[in-house]
């Protein structure tokens, strides 16, 4: 087989593997796995721009709660029905993307890295001054009669499991396939080095512009997704933790590879999952894993295997 | 209370958290001016500082005083170990590279604070001023032409300390940095990495020295503030963005330039912080470092290109 083939049957694999455990998963686990796909979802986002752009990003939340809050506003104020509410929170995560890259891009290295944690605590404050709309760090629920798309409930977990799983699909094998063509070969030469690829007369800017509208589309699709199947909406998912663990999942799962996000989100979870059991301090995980990644194992578990038994590995 | 009383409040309390800002801010001015480390993990250290003033106070017992005393020893000194062993251990083991610095001490972060979780707990808890006397401030009255003391206004004399010792602290750093070895070291090395160490400069152990003294820096303002305020495992949270924000303005690594935006960023934020909302003063200070970073990133106050 063909590196190409080679990883299309191995995208095809996870999916199908993925599909075949909403039947067999214990009923915790197949709760979970849901969450992790979305979750997964977000981290792919963040891949586009950290993986393979070479964009360290602090302010991912921001992206996660515009999804989020422009689907759940619309649904909860605008009385807009689920799925082109949906819709609505991938368009204001869009543009949000979108004017955060016209300014963020100008800075590069750290400065970029403390803009976007800077635009992202903006955001998570403005959340909290308009408490009276968003209900702050309390949030709100989402009520079960409103989440429904095309009379499927999505508070059914068969009916939510499969909807996170065709949202993972579409991420991964849009991303997969973005990183296929000429057009992710440039995010990658970017990476690498930003001023050979202008040399070689590709237009950075548009290539940069282009990545962080796409990751932030990503993630707000992701954020719009999670409000949605789990019906709350709120603040602590505009917060620095939740820019921090994009990051977290992605290193460790492998930055710069199609599966990483996945298989980073899912051994993140279930550590604090099981970890939250033990301590009220589970962040600690996250902090001695962050530490950990950056001392010894850079490239991740994907990056790992890659290194050492499957270079063709995407 | 009349507007220009309460200007005149709000302004006193402005001026204790400019006076903390000054020295938590110069810590992190420090770090970053000579090790090019962006260290995420500052207001840790200062969380460090209350936590451990409080275990001295509540150990030492006698009089307040003399547990403050030693706070003010104990506390640096427990934070740059802890600084200084991160900073061997894991910073000095990266290499110092930028992104990989960031996200270390990112963790350091939330080792850091949840050890403080685990062992001292969720509690936010008070520590006692070592001397405490109101102070009440008199106010002309123009309609009447004569002083009088308006209801509410008024200090405590513990509150003048911490502006009193923080500026000697900030002026002795000012004398460590310019007029001895030890700081003319640190200059060197800030200047020129490759060549203070071909000088024979030990660029390790000043790397090491200065990771600890930030955090030693940082520690001390808290100890400072702790009496008015409570030592809590995230109290960390809102220093580090302060310092941020007052180290970007003030020009990434310029320590002068970082001490007069402590005090523009503090004295505003407390006085916008009392006529409007605290939440509202931090969404506008977070906005406009975020655009000054990308339209001036050598700071208001900075000049060279950082």
């Amino acid at each position: 087989m063909s590196a190409a083939q080679k990883s299309l049957a191995l995208h095809l694999g996870l999916i199908g593997g993925l599909f075949a455990l909403a039947f067999i998963l214990p009923t915790y686990h197949h709760g979970n796995f849901a969450r992790i796909m979305v979750l997964a979802t977000y981290a792919i986002g963040y891949n586009v721009l950290f993986g393979y752009t070479g964009l360290l990003s602090l302010g991912h939340a921001m992206f996660f709660a515009a999804g989020m809050y422009g689907m759940g506003l619309a649904m909860q104020y605008g009385g807009v029905p689920a799925l082109p509410a949906l819709f609505l929170g991938i368009i204001a995560a869009t543009i949000l993307a979108a004017v955060v890259a016209v300014l963020a891009l100008r800075t590069i290295g750290v400065a970029f890295m403390i803009v976007t944690l800077m635009f992202a605590q903006t955001g998570f404050l403005t959340i909290l001054y308009f408490g009276e709309w968003t209900r702050g760090d309390e949030g709100f629920v989402l009520q079960q009669k409103v989440r429904q798309i095309a009379g499927l409930d999505l508070s059914d977990p068969m009916t939510r499991y499969l909807a996170a799983w065709v949202l993972f699909s579409v991420a991964l094998l849009a991303t997969a396939r973005m990183m296929h063509v000429a057009f992710g070969g440039v995010l990658v030469a970017i990476r690498e080095n930003e001023e050979r690829t202008r040399m070689l007369g590709y237009n950075v800017f548009a290539h940069k512009f282009a990545a962080v509208v796409i990751s932030g589309a990503i993630a707000g699709a992701a954020g719009a997704a999670y409000g949605l199947l789990f019906g709350y909406v709120g603040a602590t998912f505009a917060s620095v933790q939740y820019s921090i663990f994009p990051l977290l999942w992605v290193l460790l799962g492998g930055a710069g590879t199609t599966i990483g996000p996945f298989i980073g989100a899912l051994f993140m979870f279930y550590l604090i999952d099981y970890s939250s059991g033990l301590t009220s301090a589970y962040m600690l995980i996250a902090g001695v894993a962050l530490v950990l990644l950056t001392l010894f194992a850079r490239a991740g578990i994907a990056g790992e295997i890659k290194r050492r038994w499957a270079p063709w590995l995407p | 209370m009349d507007f220009g009383p309460y200007l005149l409040l709000a302004s006193l309390e402005g001026a204790v958290g400019a006076a903390v800002l000054a020295l938590t801010a110069v810590g992190l001015s420090l770090v970053f001016g000579v090790m090019r480390v962006v260290n995420v993990a500052h207001g840790e250290f200062y969380m460090i500082g209350a936590v451990v003033a409080w275990f001295v106070a509540t150990t030492v017992g006698t009089h307040p005083a003399l547990g403050f005393v030693a706070a003010l020893i104990v506390a640096p000194l427990v934070a740059a170990i802890i600084a200084i062993a991160a900073d061997r251990l894991v910073l000095k083991r990266v290499n110092y590279d930028p992104e990989a610095t960031i996200v270390a001490t990112i963790g350091i972060l939330y080792i850091i604070q949840q050890a403080a979780l685990m062992g001292y707990g969720p509690e936010a808890r008070p520590v006692e001023p070592p001397f405490n006397h109101r102070i009440a401030l008199p106010w002309y009255d123009f309609a009447a032409g004569e002083w009088f003391y308006p209801w509410g206004l008024g200090t405590t004399s513990y509150k003048l300390f911490v502006i009193a010792v923080a500026i000697v602290l900030l002026l002795g750093f000012w004398a460590l940095m310019t007029r001895t070895k030890v700081g003319l070291v640190m200059r060197a090395t800030q200047l020129d990495w490759d060549m203070a160490q071909a000088f024979g400069i030990p660029v390790d152990r000043v790397y090491a020295l200065v990771f600890g003294f930030g955090a030693a820096l940082a520690a001390l303002a808290a100890v400072l503030i702790v009496p008015i305020q409570q030592a809590h495992y995230l109290m960390g949270g809102d220093p580090l963005l302060l310092s941020f924000i007052v180290v970007i303005i003030g020009g990434l690594g310029s320590v002068r330039g970082t001490v007069v935006a402590a005090i523009l960023i503090g004295m505003s934020d407390g006085i916008i912080s009392v006529f409007f909302t605290p939440t509202l003063a931090k969404i506008i200070a977070t906005m406009v470092v975020a655009l000054v970073l990308v339209f001036r990133p050598q700071g208001l106050f900075g000049t060279k290109a950082a």
